[in-house]
């Protein structure tokens, strides 16, 4: 069952979206952020969201992983939809019954706040789609390298974060064996309380974390062995290299932001 | 250079330091051994004897209290050897899992040699040869969670391998595997010697994985106890008893048949063998 979950899952391809360099599809993901949050009226939105759908259409994943990755999201959708719709009381009244008033500014916000929560949404899972995990971990190491320069431990910071996503399936596989082994044992994971629940999950968390420090302990050694010393001189089997493409990419996406600030101003 | 890891009356101690005060264990006791180029040794000895404890020592990761240590030549006991020794003395451990780094099969293969700062045209050459010589070279875009156990601990050994180490020294390498993962990093660890004329270092608990070295060091708390080829070693049954290790099913058998009186010669270490042997006498 939790072999459901799907964090960070990447779908290899050879699409354009695909073979685009992964700092410059970070990049444009950050940049997209900014399109949606910059723009005060639906057409710049709009124009966002035409962005992301054509660069979802580009990368041929299949449009049901897009609305898979929404899915979870839905309460989250529903509640700040809802909290924007009644709290929210500017512009002229719509409805109106005993405590509860919707105003058209309370309808607006609650629209943009919607789209701009499904366009970040689908914005940041087509970057993680796309892009394999190294690839991603590798061009946060890249783009974060300056920071070098104030002490940041770049290299580790990246290395730590390939290692988590290494060992999510393994842990997740530990968590699931230790679960069946409590329950052979007559633990009860499934009735009671939240708070009996949540107290069942101590035999579970305790023996995982201790299998945890085990196991990091085993990969540092094996590490070692393997003559790691930090990120001084290390090369990489993959090189990052920009290619025409990016440069286009890159020159689409500043388009599209000029768009986004002059539909708004314009319209 | 004719002796490639070698100890020299080498003393080890494990300190423990939670206790107040720090405990100290004496785990190995002043062991002496020498190790030629392109030997196949088995190193066996039953639980807390020491004999991973010595594999360490060999690879630069423990550093011996007393005694010296020389790995490729190299002194185990200097700082500035450290990486030179790593890069020839490889070493593999028993659970796969925990020894991989990296999310996609060659990009595991390519750690070391990244470590190692070798150009990204070289690393690509030695990763699709290291793959090649597992044969996992079909995996190298998989994720080495959906493996199998004996296809990890052989994407484990390729990793090792892209290194182009002199020495490895496997760490019960089969321990966690089934018979069939267990048969195909043995063949692999077999073809390394005879192919590639790597020195094999290999600690087990499966005499039958280790009657087909070419010599057994047995230890028994921190002292080598025997050092022969595997045919004398295992025709001392009673001896590897008291050590408390076993013995090949098919030496054990003849041993019992040789008590009830059978005429059977002592040394018989494999299955053929013992074929033949029973054969000639009941012809």
């Amino acid at each position: 069952m939790l072999k459901d979950i799907t964090i960070g899952q990447f779908f290899p391809g050879n699409s354009v979206v695909h073979r685009l360099d992964s700092r410059v599809k970070i990049i444009i993901t950050i940049a997209f952020i900014v399109m949606l949050f910059l723009p005060n009226s639906f057409y710049g939105l709009g124009i966002g969201m035409v962005f992301v759908l054509g660069a979802f259409l580009l990368s041929r994943i299949p449009f049901k992983m897009m609305l898979k990755s929404l899915k979870p999201l839905i309460p989250i959708l529903l509640f700040t939809g809802i909290l924007n719709l009644f709290f929210i009381s500017t512009g002229d009244v719509l409805f109106e019954w005993k405590l509860i008033k919707i105003t058209t500014g309370g309808a607006t916000t609650a629209a943009f706040m919607i789209i701009r929560i499904i366009g970040l949404i689908i914005g940041s899972s087509l970057l993680t789609y796309t892009t394999s995990p190294i690839a991603l971990t590798d061009a946060i190491e890249r783009l974060l390298s300056p920071l070098k320069k104030i002490k940041l431990p770049v290299h580790e910071l990246a290395m730590m974060m390939t290692i988590a996503l290494r060992f999510i399936p393994t842990l997740i596989e530990e968590t699931d064996k230790i679960m069946s082994a409590q329950k052979a044992r007559g633990a009860d994971l499934e009735t009671g309380s939240l708070i009996q629940r949540a107290k069942a999950l101590v035999p579970i968390l305790i023996p995982l974390f201790v299998s945890s420090f085990r196991r990091a302990e085993d990969l540092a050694l094996a590490m070692e062995c393997r003559c790691y010393h930090g990120g001084e001189g290390r090369t990489r089997l993959k090189q990052l290299k920009t290619a025409p493409r990016d440069y286009i990419a890159l020159f689409v996406t500043a388009g599209f932001i000029a768009l986004t600030v002059l539909a708004d101003k314009m319209l | 250079m004719n002796s490639f890891l070698k100890a020299e009356n080498l003393k080890f101690s494990y300190i423990n330091n939670i206790e107040e005060p720090p405990v100290r264990t004496e785990v190995l006791k002043g062991v002496s051994l020498d190790i030629k180029k392109g030997e196949f040794v088995a190193l066996l000895g039953h639980n807390g004897s020491g004999k991973s404890t010595l594999a360490k020592c060999f690879n630069a990761i423990n550093i011996a209290d007393e005694g010296k240590v020389y790995s490729c030549g190299f002194d185990a006991s200097l700082e500035e050897n450290l990486l030179p020794i790593r890069q020839r003395v490889g070493m593999v451990f028993q659970n796969p899992d925990n020894q991989i780094v990296a999310t996609i099969v060659e990009e595991d293969v390519a750690f070391a040699l990244e470590n190692m700062g070798v150009e990204p045209s070289e690393i690509r050459r030695r990763v699709d040869e290291a793959l090649k010589t597992v044969g996992m070279y079909e995996y190298k875009d998989h994720a080495p969670h959906k493996l199998s156990g004996g296809q990890k601990q052989r994407v484990a050994i390729a990793g090792i391998l892209a290194m182009k180490p002199q020495v490895v020294l496997l760490d019960e390498p089969t321990a966690m595997l089934d018979p069939s993962g267990r048969a195909e990093v043995l063949k692999t660890i077999k073809m390394l010697k005879e192919e590639m004329g790597v020195t094999i270092v290999l600690i087990t608990h499966y005499m039958e994985e280790a009657a087909q070295a070419d010599r057994i060091v047995v230890i028994d708390s921190g002292n080598v106890v025997m050092d022969d080829v595997p045919k004398k070693v295992f025709a001392q049954v009673e001896r590897m008893k008291e050590l408390g290790l076993d013995v090949p099913q098919v030496t054990e058998l003849v041993h019992h048949l040789r008590q009830q009186g059978v005429d059977l010669p002592c040394d018989i270490i494999t299955e053929d063998e013992c074929v033949k042997a029973l054969y000639e006498l009941l012809k």
